[in-house]
């Protein structure tokens, strides 16, 4: 059986299994469809909030990210990690307490205000609707590789898939899906993961793999030939620093922030049984998200090393070395045809040099002594890496196919996920609670499916010309998230006297500072060619990055929430009263419905 | 609330918070003072092939994050018990 069949056939058998489990599981009712029924363990609620969590991003993005960046892209591993320790200490307990299923209603009663509950929704949404344009990005390469069109068609089919497959009731967050989901995303990662690192080193784990001599008998360690491997072709070093310190730390705490105030994530531990069972689901979350997540530096790693010895099998400077054209291998075919791999020969020879041509002193040399005219490869798509990988290392067409299966499952799942947040915001904490008190239930649901259909036109209209690389995209979601709901929720929980005046003032602040920052210089609402300045360090503010703004936007937040409520009336008995009920677990009880 | 119960309150609450700012701490230094801010110093040693600072910024700290939930996780189910806040079965 070709390549091409047995990725229809995978990917379909594993649809095949989600449906299956839906139908067999499906909620009997509102409230058991968002609590997934009271009996879900620890642990089952932490592969869950895996398969949630991971999404395009992390599964078809961050590694290839990894691979070009190598030390420098280390903010999202850390990032992305790290959120959970914030989760598990500052939010997710309290939140449980407090027992109630969505973030704004949270908001809402803590700061006894209508408007800090729309603030709030207000905010989710922006940050949700950007995550999805980062997926959405994903979703088009996943598809336009699986089905071996251009990136826009692929990007289209793909927003139909998603579109059924978020409208399909039964899809939703029935906790035994995302399961079935998180084993099929977890064995596609690691396999292929596994097989390279046996294929470069000796080690059975690429987490010990990558930190290995090679099996080539030289007995040099794999990142000391990898950084060897793109010095010679004037890269830059793998594994030392390049960009700012400042914006590393930036980045990292926006990412970590944002990781404890991205709506869908919390919501999962609302639905847990009790206070204890939040703590150890996080606990059990970040330990599934672990499994890929130190995976991930080697992918990485052998990815790119793999890339460049494809291209550049020999001693750099002799001709033989330089792939020849003609001969390249059927994944660089494949991915031509997506439009996000390009070659261009521009100084005729019909071989393909792969270099930095950005490194003066290096361009310079490699001109004068060996006719290089620039490098070749003007447009390899940092998204592509993790599903080429395992054809650039050539490993058996099951696995390939595996990981195409792996790839649209975090992708899907995902933006599924973030489209319900999205529609239920706004038919429900908007709508229902504010506007319409009493509009029925079916229109409820109508006004959601509305909802959904816009989000996934804006968010397919914008992944068509992202803002950047999938993962790029969606910190700038993390970004807008930090700046806004984490503060105002740990605001909530840990400082009695902040009071509604200050909640919405903080959140105003936050998210418009962030907002504005980002708009600057990724264009206004993302539409391409509308930025103010130039996206670079030299025009950024105090050399912060748009990515990494949210961490200076959350700090503004707290303190604009600090000072206003101190200037203000403090919060009246009872809510001092509820803060000191949700600072203990006893007397948890369920979650109760709305 | 009576003010025994109350003072069991802030003392539970005094114990939850200093055991956050011990999490927190060790957090913060895995991560960032060992992975960013001195990465050059921590490359100078090596943990098999990884530079160490290197291997604290890709694998370590997702490690330490880890250990660090559970933790906390299980101390302070010990600190709600201790102090009668643990929930009923």
């Amino acid at each position: 059986m070709d390549l091409h069949d047995l990725t229809f056939l995978v990917v379909g058998a594993t649809f095949a299994v989600y449906i299956g489990i839906a139908i067999w599981a499906r909620a009997g009712s509102t409230k058991e469809f968002y609590v997934a029924g009271g009996g879900i363990k620890s642990w089952q609620n932490g592969m869950a909030t895996g398969a949630d969590w991971m999404s395009a991003a992390s599964f078809i993005s961050m590694a290839g990210l990894i691979a070009f960046k190598g030390y420098d892209a280390s903010v999202y591993l850390m990032g992305w990690t790290g959120g959970y320790v914030l989760l598990a200490m500052l939010l997710a307990p309290y939140l449980r307490k407090f027992g109630k299923f969505t973030v704004p209603e949270f908001i809402g009663d803590r700061f006894y205000s209508q408007g800090a509950r729309l603030t709030a929704v207000g905010c989710l949404i922006t940050a949700s609707i950007t995550y999805v344009i980062g997926q959405m990005k994903g979703i088009g390469v996943a598809f336009s590789r699986f089905l071996e069109v251009d990136f826009t068609t692929g990007l289209f089919i793909g927003m139909g898939i998603v579109f059924i497959y978020a409208v399909l009731g039964g899809m939703k967050g029935i906790t035994y899906t995302q399961i079935a989901q998180y084993v099929v995303l977890i064995f596609a990662y690691t396999v292929p993961a596994i097989f390279i690192s046996l294929n470069l080193t000796d080690s059975v784990l690429p987490q010990i793999g990558l930190g290995s001599a090679m099996n080539d008998g030289s007995g040099t360690f794999m990142l000391d030939r990898l950084n060897q491997t793109v010095t010679d072709l004037g890269f830059a070093s793998y594994t030392i620093q390049q960009g700012s310190t400042m914006n590393m730390f930036m980045l990292t705490l926006s990412l970590m922030i944002g990781t404890a105030g991205l709506p869908h994530v919390i919501v999962r531990f609302f639905t847990v049984p009790k206070v204890a069972d939040a703590r150890s689901s996080a606990g059990w979350a970040l330990f599934f998200i672990a499994l890929l997540y130190t995976t991930a530096p080697a992918v990485g790693a052998m990815a790119r090393y793999n890339l460049t010895t494809t291209i550049q099998n020999g001693e750099v400077g002799v001709v033989e070395a330089n792939i020849e054209y003609a001969e390249r291998p059927q994944w660089f075919k494949n991915w031509e045809k997506t439009g996000l791999l390009k070659f261009e020969d521009k100084n005729g020879d019909g071989r393909i040099q792969y270099y930095n041509d950005k490194n003066k002193e290096f361009a310079a040399k490699a001109e004068a002594e060996w006719g290089w005219k620039g490098n070749e490869m003007v447009k390899i798509d940092r998204d592509i890496m993790v599903l080429a990988n395992p054809e650039i290392a050539q490993l058996p067409n099951w696995v390939i196919a595996l990981v195409a299966a792996g790839g649209l499952a975090a992708a899907l799942s995902t933006a599924a996920g973030l489209l319900l947040a999205i529609s239920s915001s706004i038919s429900h904490d908007l709508l229902k609670s504010v506007f319409m008190p009493n509009i029925s239930e079916k229109s409820e649901l109508m006004a959601g499916r509305v909802a959904m259909s816009g989000a996934i036109l804006v968010a397919g209209y914008l992944g068509m010309n992202p803002p950047g690389f999938a993962a790029q995209v969606v910190a700038l979601a993390f970004g807008l998230a930090a700046s806004s709901i984490f503060p105002a929720l740990m605001m909530g929980i840990f400082y009695k006297r902040s009071n509604n005046i200050g909640a919405v003032a903080g959140m105003l602040v936050g998210i418009l500072s962030t907002l504005i920052y980002i708009f600057m210089y990724k264009g206004w609402f993302f539409v391409p060619g509308t930025a103010s300045l130039p996206d670079n360090p030299a025009n950024w503010f105090l050399g912060i990055s748009p990515g990494s703004f949210g961490a200076l936007g959350a700090l503004l937040n707290f303190v604009t929430n600090y000072v206003v409520s101190n200037m203000t009336a403090p919060p009246p008995e009872h809510i001092q009263q509820l803060v000191e009920d949700i600072r203990i677990p006893r007397g948890s009880g369920e979650a109760t419905g709305h | 609330m009576t003010q025994k119960n109350e003072d069991a309150g802030v003392a539970y609450w005094k114990a939850n918070l200093s055991l956050l700012k011990l999490c927190l701490a060790i957090w913060f230094f895995c991560s960032y003072v060992l992975g960013i801010f001195f990465v050059d110093a921590m490359n100078t040693m090596s943990l098999g092939g990884y530079p160490l600072g290197f291997w604290f910024a890709q694998q370590g700290s997702i490690y330490i994050f880890l250990f660090l939930i559970v933790f906390y996780s299980i101390r302070m189910g010990q600190i709600d018990r201790k102090f009668g806040m643990d929930e009923e079965e």
